[in-house]
């Protein structure tokens, strides 16, 4: 277990109180603004004292308040990329990646080039911090947080103050940091989409209270969870392996329960990724639907059904090794007689697994 | 040039120079604690020596110079420890001019830095720790660079100042011609005798210049320490 947190602390009127682990990949903090989140991250850096908690990292119990055990913040070797970058304006980018490695104490995991390789800031190391884009202040930032050579990135909302082209140019090195090197992150966030792509662990917060935790796969496809995701948001994530690239410009993907196919992707075939398939993208058939236009065609078992505030249904289904979930309205249901435990063929719109929503992994 | 001032002219000057370069040296370190105090840190106490450094700009100068006469003349309580211990002693001296401007300039010098301090995101301060930094060397590392163009305008303003101080320094350590008398005191001395206008004249010239000189230099390193810093 790499980060273990156990802690109570009044923020204003919110009385917070939250335990959860860790273990490595990426474990996504997920919830509304206001929820507590950043005062957790605080907490595990040592930025914030909570009222009472027991934090451990990487088996180091860095803080426990009965005893009045605590390891201040710059011994507890974190990697903090905050929202707004805080760069050192005075120095340049060569200076503010290698700033934390004049105080670490570890032999160095990672090199400058490595890291400036790995963020594609090789060509910004002589510039200064004002000279930079969000994206690339943001990107620099990480590798200043990696150079440290910490024991766990914790990532307060990273990507929060960008906009979506310079999201979409940040994430695929998020998903680079998580699958070639073996640094635990701990990840701050309110947004699905990046969850769905990055997270390998989900702690869903809510009022200060942790209500879901566990497996990305499984705590997204949970149909309790749909009234926290929002119904547009609400999906299952996938795991998949890329089978092959067609000539007509599809590629074919490899899930537990099938084959899905969408349009070209750059990555070569046997690469492991993950499709996220939002619930109002799936059309729920008895039979085995014929002479439809749409490609991809899972046949799944019906798990269970759950009914929202408004006239739809949330139906979660078995499909293969994964879980898949489907809205449709309650009238269809009813009128479908739909069951736990019945066989169903499960219609995947081809456009709504969007490019954007396949992540590496 | 050199013969346009005469050598009573040329001593007031460079005595003058020297009092104010020490002033400022010497003051500095005492400046950057109490304004980073002033700034980042909440204690008991904390007015009550927010008004004792500002206290000099308010207070007339001759009370300042009189109370330093009390405390570190011969026979006051820290000039007297002084002297018994290690034989300095302050009072009439060129070393007391020193400490009569460092104190008359101190509340410029700690309020150009308090404000600088306070510019200072102490959100970059926390992500220093973050990286692994001690507090002297989040400091030395980062506060003291980007406060570094308020500092050089503190500096200088406060050796501005000490150029100038007249009324605590003449009360403190008198007027005595190579010893204690500076600009501001051998103008006052070129006044009281006849004839004295001339040189007290070309003093007078020598003040407005080197005041100017000292703001000039100042604007112009301030704005290459701000370049530096502003990361552009």
């Amino acid at each position: 277990m790499s980060l273990s947190v156990d802690m109570r602390h009044r923020l204003g009127a919110l009385n917070l109180e939250i335990a959860f682990q860790a273990p490595g990949g990426v474990t996504a903090l997920f919830g509304r603004s206001g929820a507590g989140k950043t005062t957790v991250i605080n907490a595990v850096a040592g930025l914030l004292t909570p009222d009472s908690a027991r934090i451990s990292l990487d088996g180091q119990l860095v803080l426990d308040t009965r005893s009045g055990h605590a390891v201040p913040t710059r011994k507890r070797r974190v990697g903090y990329v905050f929202q707004d970058g805080r760069l050192f304006p005075h120095l340049s980018v060569r200076q503010n990646l290698t700033y934390g490695a004049r105080f670490a104490s570890a032999a160095p995991r990672t090199t400058l080039a490595e890291v400036s390789e790995l963020l594609g800031i090789s060509d910004l190391l002589d510039r200064r911090p004002g000279a930079l884009s969000g994206g690339e202040k943001q990107r620099v930032a990480i590798g200043r947080a990696l150079l440290s050579q910490p024991r766990i990135l914790l990532m307060d909302e990273p990507l929060a103050a960008l906009d979506s082209a310079r999201k979409a140019e940040i994430l695929p090195f998020l998903e680079r940091l998580r699958d070639h090197t073996d640094i635990p992150i701990l990840y701050v966030s309110h947004s699905v989409a990046e969850v769905a792509r990055l997270a390998t662990t989900v702690v869903v917060l809510e009022n200060g209270r942790v209500t879901r935790s566990g497996p990305a796969e499984q705590v997204l496809s949970d149909p309790d969870m749909v009234r926290q995701l929002g119904v547009r948001e609400a999906g299952a994530v996938l795991p998949a392996t890329v089978a092959r690239h067609h000539h007509d410009g599809l590629t074919e993907l490899a899930v537990s329960g099938g084959r899905l196919f969408l349009p070209e992707m750059e990555t070569p075939p046997g690469t492991a990724t993950r499709v996220r398939i939002l619930a109002h993208d799936v059309i729920l058939s008895r039979e085995l639907p014929r002479g439809l236009s749409a490609l991809n065609i899972l046949s799944a078992t019906i798990l269970a059904l759950r009914e929202g505030d408004g006239p739809g249904v949330i139906v979660q289904m078995q499909c293969g090794e994964d879980r898949l979930l489907a809205r449709i309205t309650r009238r269809s249901a009813d009128a479908m007689a739909l069951q736990p435990g019945d066989p169903i063929h499960a219609v995947i719109k081809s456009v709504s697994i969007a490019r954007t929503d396949v992540g590496a992994g | 040039m050199s013969d346009w001032l005469g050598p009573e002219e040329w001593q007031a000057l460079l005595l003058s120079l020297r009092v104010s370069f020490f002033a400022t040296l010497l003051s500095l370190p005492l400046g950057i604690l109490v304004a980073y105090a002033l700034a980042r840190w909440q204690f008991r106490g904390k007015q009550l020596l927010n008004v004792l450094v500002h206290l000099p700009l308010i207070l007339p100068p001759v009370v300042t110079g009189y109370l330093l006469l009390l405390g570190f003349g011969r026979q006051g309580a820290i000039g007297g420890w002084l002297y018994d211990s290690f034989g300095i002693m302050l009072a009439f001296r060129w070393t007391g001019a020193v400490l009569a401007a460092a104190i008359m300039a101190f509340p410029l010098m700690v309020r150009a830095l308090r404000l600088a301090i306070e510019a200072v995101d102490p959100k970059l301060e926390q992500a220093a720790a973050t990286l692994g930094a001690s507090r002297i060397r989040v400091f030395s590392s980062v506060t003291l660079p980007l406060i570094l163009p308020g500092l050089i305008a503190g500096a200088v303003l406060a050796f501005a100042k000490a150029m100038g101080e007249f009324g605590a320094t003449i009360t403190f350590v008198s007027n005595i011609p190579g010893q204690t008398q500076t600009l501001p005191s051998a103008i006052y001395a070129f006044l009281q005798v006849p004839g004295g206008e001339a040189p007290a004249l070309r003093l007078v010239v020598v003040s407005i210049a080197v005041a100017m000189g000292a703001l000039l230099a100042s604007e112009w390193l301030a704005r290459r320490a701000a370049q530096r810093v502003s990361g552009a």
